[in-house]
């Protein structure tokens, strides 16, 4: 029996619960405070309705594009010699490494009317910078590394031996692509999507810079909560802001079941395989 | 052992393939290669003495003092706790351990202002402690002790996450052996344990710190953006930007920028330390031994 156990697990519940579950509680605790009805006003209000529209549907988009760009950047970087490879594949995990701020006053500048990409798509009358355009745009730098990083190892495992036996029996690259790979990879496509999906939901620091943040049109849910925080509405924020930890309760239960599904799925696949 | 394949079967037409890279090598460039660079440029917009002088203001330096001092008060913590997960939850088996991994991720998945705010809630001048605190003066929010525990709860899971899958894979044979031969925990621990873990500890580490000393949104809550008391580096970057410094607050966040750069080095350093190791594991293991 090894030594530790009390002594570990002791620390861990203890600071998990100081740092971590009595705020939380406290928050919830704090809303408690308010009737149902009364919450459900504030979580329903127009404009709280209209920032959390922006930040699903702008959420959505940024991990739709995400996984587009991210499944041909992992299997370039899977299956394509090219060079300068190992650079770009550390510099994927950039957006994790780059502080929020700093890709926030980037993006904005680089989007704005005169910065380096702005300049060229305002002529075409498209504004990103200040739009809900602009969020997207953040949003996608933020999630990128998740699907790329989720789809990655995956590649790497598909065995060359199934996309060869699919060729040899008379399928085209396209058919084995849609038949044999998109199968063995769509549950980590899902994962890298939902991955990306919910950390762009909470995001705030490289949004804010780009998004314009006008009520009802470019403000995020988390600006929301700010605002109302900065107007002494305490209890507005803290009800937006269960909205929101039920939303990640939500999305961390559903990335933990589809990893758990992914597991079980490729535990049975093995299985038939022997 | 991903040799690229030449043959035909397993790889796409020519041009799907220029297509492919040219997709993914823009996409990547326009969307990390051209900000990278841009911090870069727009710090440098004036010149380099501009640049300098930005970075020697009191308020930036009192700014990069306080984000390290952050960082080196949050990371001790959480790698105590990430150590002590991590070596109770994959060396015992105990009732209620997938809630207590899921519950340790629970902060990735908080909005950070969220993670802010519950800290308001507790501290704040109307908080739960708001009035005692208050009585005693003592301040925690709008103060750096509420930087700390915020930035705490944001980098939170970072040490242990990495830990728990590489001691989930290494077993606990070694530890057992050692024991067995009579030595304490503390020298199990450290002579067994932690050369073991050192690599994944490290790299659990460099991702803490980048967080920590980069985190934006919980820290902006808690702040109370008090300059050359309360800002840290990024929040410092965001008041200069909104007062149209463009120079200073480029020159701020290129320093966050080498930061990211030197995590992205020292990450990839550490990855290919860890693949040598398990591979020279691999090796000297016995095949049915080889998880």
């Amino acid at each position: 029996m090894l030594p530790g156990f009390r002594l570990g697990l002791g620390y861990t519940v203890l600071y998990l619960s100081l740092i971590v579950l009595l705020p939380l509680a406290g928050l919830v605790f704090k809303a408690s405070s308010l009737t149902l009805p009364q919450f459900w006003d504030i979580a329903t209000g127009e404009r709280a309705m209209a920032s959390l529209r922006v930040t699903f549907g702008a959420s959505f988009a940024a991990a739709a594009i995400n996984v587009f760009f991210g499944l041909i950047v992992a299997w370039i970087l899977v299956r394509y010699p090219f060079p300068g490879k190992r650079f770009i594949d550390a510099l994927v995990d950039l957006p994790f490494a780059l502080p929020t701020a700093v890709a926030g006053i980037t993006l904005a500048t680089l989007y704005a009317g005169n910065g380096w990409i702005g300049r060229h798509l305002e002529p075409l009358g498209l504004k990103v910078a200040y739009t809900p355009l602009g969020i997207v745009v953040a949003l996608t730098f933020i999630g990128l590394p998740f699907v790329v990083r989720t789809l990655q190892p995956v590649i790497e495992d598909i065995e060359p031996e199934i996309e060869e036996a699919a060729a040899s029996l008379g399928a085209s690259r396209g058919q084995t692509f849609t038949r044999v790979l998109l199968p063995a990879i769509f549950p980590a496509l899902l994962t890298g999507f939902t991955l990306a999906f919910s950390r762009a939901i909470g995001e705030y620091g490289s949004v804010i810079f780009i998004a314009g943040n006008l009520p009802l049109v470019s403000e995020i849910t988390p600006l929301l909560i700010i605002s109302k925080l900065e107007q002494y509405d305490v209890i507005g924020a803290t009800a937006l802001a269960v909205v929101m930890l039920i939303i990640s309760f939500v999305m961390l239960l559903s990335v933990n079941g589809l990893q758990w599904w992914a597991a079980n799925r490729h535990r049975a696949s093995a299985g038939e395989g022997q | 052992m991903n040799a690229p394949r030449q043959c035909c079967a397993n790889a796409e037409p020519r041009w799907m393939r220029w297509t492919l890279l040219a997709l993914g090598l823009g996409f990547l460039f326009f969307f990390l290669g051209l900000p990278l660079l841009a911090v870069f440029v727009e710090a440098l917009a004036a010149g380099l003495s501009a640049y300098l002088a930005a970075l020697q203001d009191a308020e930036a330096r009192s700014a990069i003092w306080l984000t390290l001092l952050v960082a080196l008060f949050v990371l001790p913590f959480n790698v105590l706790f990430g150590v002590a997960a991590a070596w109770s939850i994959t060396k015992f088996e105990f009732k209620g351990k997938s809630l207590l991994i899921t519950l340790i991720d629970l902060p990735f998945a908080v909005s950070p202002v969220v993670a802010g705010l519950v800290f308001i809630l507790i501290f704040g001048a109307q908080g739960y402690f708001g009035p005692w605190l208050a009585a005693h003066d003592i301040k925690v929010v709008f103060a750096v002790p509420g930087i700390i525990l915020a930035t705490m709860f944001i980098t939170f899971p970072f040490v242990a996450r990495e830990l728990i899958p590489l001691m989930q894979a290494q077993g606990k044979d070694e530890e057992e052996a050692a024991v067995s031969l009579g030595a304490s925990g503390w020298q199990m621990f450290r002579r067994v344990t932690l050369p073991n873990i050192k690599w994944g500890l490290l790299y659990g580490v460099i991702l803490a710190n980048a967080r920590a000393m980069g985190e934006f949104g919980a820290v902006s809550v808690v702040s109370g953006h008090i300059r050359g008391e309360t800002n840290t580096l990024p929040l410092h970057v965001e008041i200069l930007y909104n007062e149209y410094n463009s120079v200073g607050a480029f020159a701020a966040a290129s320093v966050l920028a080498l930061l990211a750069l030197f995590t992205l080095v020292a990450k990839t350093i550490v990855e290919w330390r860890m693949r040598k190791e398990t591979e020279t594991l691999d090796a000297a293991l016995p095949p049915e031994k080889v998880i």
